[in-house]
């Protein structure tokens, strides 16, 4: 049974939200509602002359080769991302569930990664992989793998995949633990009783019980995906080489700072807005089903 | 202003201690926006400051605003907003870009004449004022800082591997043998390449006198098309490629990444920009040496000469006289022949005026830093063609990434140096497309 609270008249409540509402006005809305009406203007890059073209800058995008390939790029890239950023996180939960001594230390070591900045993970793991500086970039040649992110694509793509899920994994680990941890004991001697053992029990048992948190962590892991990745992409790789580490936040970033082609890039971050809500609706439609609160 | 003057001299009258009251109103702030970051911005507020001790009517205010692309993105963005700073730091990729924002710049030419300041365009170095000038040598935009592509060699590598270190290759045909050899001698890679697109297309077009672009590379105007898929950059690139194949050339990324395997000493040889001097001399635990580009001999008439890199400041438009006025004393502050020299001596840097040149040389500087008058000698080589005097072309920025990309698509075997080249020139003409329809 939860205790319901109740506020007395109308002024307390909306005082209390006022501050988040006005945040998100400012830092959502605002800028979404401008980066709608940029899409449907052409103008040279300093505001010297605009003029209105409806959905000229979406077609321009759609025909694009390049966005195309972009959109497959961020297919392969937040799919491998979430992937890599939970089934990794689960298992270490689990087993730092179970330790019992230096508990503290394993898991505040777990959670480290998350206090870095997304452009310092990117810069460190530069430090690791770079051909020619980098530590392990040079083990890797000294035992013959012809490592070179820098012309290899695939390789690219496999490093920022890497270190952009090691960045979300103390994230994930985090909950999953906090999930493990609020999981009835009784429940589970219960079914060592019955006979199930360690996998059984886990699989039958925690998981579904999990289920909250891990759709909760599939929606923040797929957005993170599409958006705070950038910081990693941006200094490990720039998007390149032949833009095979592009994902759809970089080519807006490109475009538009680079590019300074604000219409076409407002374009792709309207779209990019749509692809994410849209993917989120999906989420809670069809998956949530699966979710036992 | 009035108002703050009758206080200061009513607070004068009052107070019976004599106060310092100033006879003129508050100097006119002049605000400086750059990307000049460690060593290079010190000396940047350096300049800042000496110049507003000079003198009492104007204060320039340096702000530094990140890389070369961050810069102009805010400088564009405040502008966009009214409140553009008076001098904007602009790399040369923008220099089309700013060009055809009319009414958002205003060419320094005509700031210094309507600020009466003594102006001389023949005092400048032609080979580096001619990059930011009209067709008819008009000074649009002031060139701060200039670099140009150099060829750098470790000199210990030349003697482990039985080389002359007093004697770096001439000719393209020599560098590669050269680049074996120095494989062969113990060097893990022959050579590598810093800015791959400015220093084996650009660069490499105007020194062997072949165009980049037409309409005299885009000076001539924005209807403009791309020439780098000629006969000779198709057998450059081909020659690149089966460097890489054999590992005697080791491909690092598009900008100063490959300079650190030159420090490290893993690479024998780079070919990059001559700004990259300091930060080897500092680094570096051999001992290098600098040399011209190599050429192909058989090309006739080259080598030609080099076209410069780097930035250039720009006056923004819709300004009050008086701070034009202060932008022009600026800008001739700038051009002295003191300040050119220490700039130019301590960021490896070009200077811009013919005097400072010769005054380093006369200081001896060059005996004592061998190489580092390379790069002036390339850019001075010869009188600059049509060919060899710059390049003005809208978008460049990513027409430049456009390149690097198809080059690394040949380089990593996925396309023919034919192949690559066709497809960077025919992307990039789409972008010059674009740029000609925003800019008419």
């Amino acid at each position: 049974m939860q205790r319901r609270v109740v506020f007395d008249g109308k002024l307390l409540p909306m005082l209390l939200v006022a501050p988040q509402l006005a945040v998100t006005l400012v830092f959502f809305f605002w800028p979404a509602a401008e980066a709608v009406y940029f899409s449907t203007q052409a103008q040279d890059a300093f505001g010297l002359s605009t003029e209105f073209v409806g959905l000229d800058n979406f077609r321009a995008v759609f025909a694009d080769p390049a966005y195309l390939h972009s959109l497959g790029v961020t297919a392969v890239f937040s799919v491998s991302v979430t992937l890599l950023a939970m089934l990794p996180a689960l298992l270490l939960a689990v087993m730092a569930d179970r330790v019992v001594r230096f508990a503290a230390v394993y898991k505040t070591a777990l959670m480290l990664p998350y206090a870095v900045a997304p452009a310092i993970a990117g810069v460190l793991w530069l430090f690791l992989f770079a051909p020619g500086i980098g530590i392990v970039a040079n083990m890797l040649r000294w035992l013959g793998i012809d490592w070179n992110y820098v012309l290899n694509g695939d390789q690219a793509l496999l490093l920022v995949i890497v270190a952009a899920a090691w960045k979300q994994l103390s994230y994930n680990f985090l909950f999953f633990l906090a999930g493990l941890q609020a999981i009835p004991k009784s429940l589970l001697e219960a079914a060592s009783i019955d006979g199930a053992g360690g996998f059984h029990r886990f699989r039958t048992v925690v998981l579904p019980l999990l289920s909250p948190t891990t759709f909760f962590l599939f929606v923040v892991d797929v957005v993170y995906a599409f958006f705070e990745t950038f910081g990693v992409i941006h200094a490990v790789t720039g998007g390149g080489p032949s833009k095979a580490t592009e994902i759809l936040i970089y080519k807006v970033y490109y475009d538009g700072m680079v590019g300074l082609d604000l219409g076409g890039s407002s374009a792709q971050s309207v779209i990019l807005m749509v692809i994410v809500i849209a993917l989120t609706a999906i989420q809670f439609r069809y998956v949530e089903r699966k979710v036992h609160y | 202003m009035l108002s703050v003057r009758t206080l200061a001299l009513a607070t004068a009258a009052l107070s019976t201690t004599a106060l310092a009251v100033p006879a003129h109103a508050d100097p006119v702030e002049i605000q400086w926006w750059h990307a000049m970051a460690g060593k290079n911005g010190e000396l940047v507020n350096q300049f800042a400051d000496e110049f507003n001790k000079s003198q009492p009517d104007y204060k320039v205010v340096p702000v530094f605003k990140g890389g070369y692309a961050d810069a102009l993105n805010a400088g564009i963005a405040a502008f966009r907003a009214g409140q553009a700073p008076a001098i904007l730091q602009v790399f040369e990729v923008g220099t089309a870009t700013m060009m055809a924002a009319k009414g958002a710049v205003k060419p320094v030419y005509q700031v210094m004449a309507d600020a009466g300041e003594k102006f001389d365009p023949q005092s400048y170095l032609p080979a580096i004022t001619g990059y930011y000038s009209t067709k008819d040598g008009k000074m649009l935009s002031f060139p701060f800082n200039s670099s140009t592509p150099v060829m750098y060699i470790n000199k210990d590598a030349f003697k482990k591997a039985g080389l002359d270190p007093n004697a770096p290759p001439k000719t393209w045909p020599e560098f590669f043998d050269d680049a074996k050899k120095l494989k062969a001698g113990g060097s893990a890679c022959g050579f590598t390449i810093g800015w791959m697109a400015w220093t084996q297309l650009e660069v490499f077009s105007a020194w062997h006198n072949k165009p980049i672009a037409t309409d005299e590379n885009g000076i001539g105007g924005t209807d403009t098309k791309l020439e780098i898929n000629g006969p000779l950059q198709v057998k450059h690139l081909q020659d690149l490629v089966n460097a890489a194949k054999d590992k005697s050339f080791d491909y690092a990324g598009r900008t100063t990444e490959p300079e650190a395997k030159f420090v490290s000493g893993e690479c024998a040889m780079i070919q990059t920009s001559s700004g990259g001097y300091g930060v080897f001399k500092a680094n570096a635990k051999f001992d290098f040496g600098v040399a011209p580009l190599p050429y192909y001999p058989d090309v006739a008439g080259a080598p030609q000469n080099t076209i410069i890199g780097g930035a250039s400041l720009w006056v923004m438009g819709g300004k009050k006289p008086a701070e034009y006025k202060g932008v022009a004393k600026f800008l001739s502050f700038l051009s002295q022949t003191p300040i050119q020299v220490r700039w130019h001596e301590q960021t490896g840097y070009l200077p811009i005026t013919k005097a400072a040149f010769e005054e380093t040389g006369k200081e001896g500087f060059y005996d004592k830093t061998p190489g580092f008058d390379v790069a002036i000698k390339e850019l001075t080589n010869k009188a600059p063609t049509e060919n060899s005097k710059g390049l003005r072309l809208g978008n460049l920025p990513q027409i430049r990434d456009i390149v690097a990309e198809e080059v690394e698509a040949a380089l990593n075997g996925t396309k023919t140096p034919k192949e690559a080249l066709d497809s960077a020139v025919s992307r990039g003409d789409v972008l010059l497309r674009q740029f000609q329809k925003t800019a008419s």
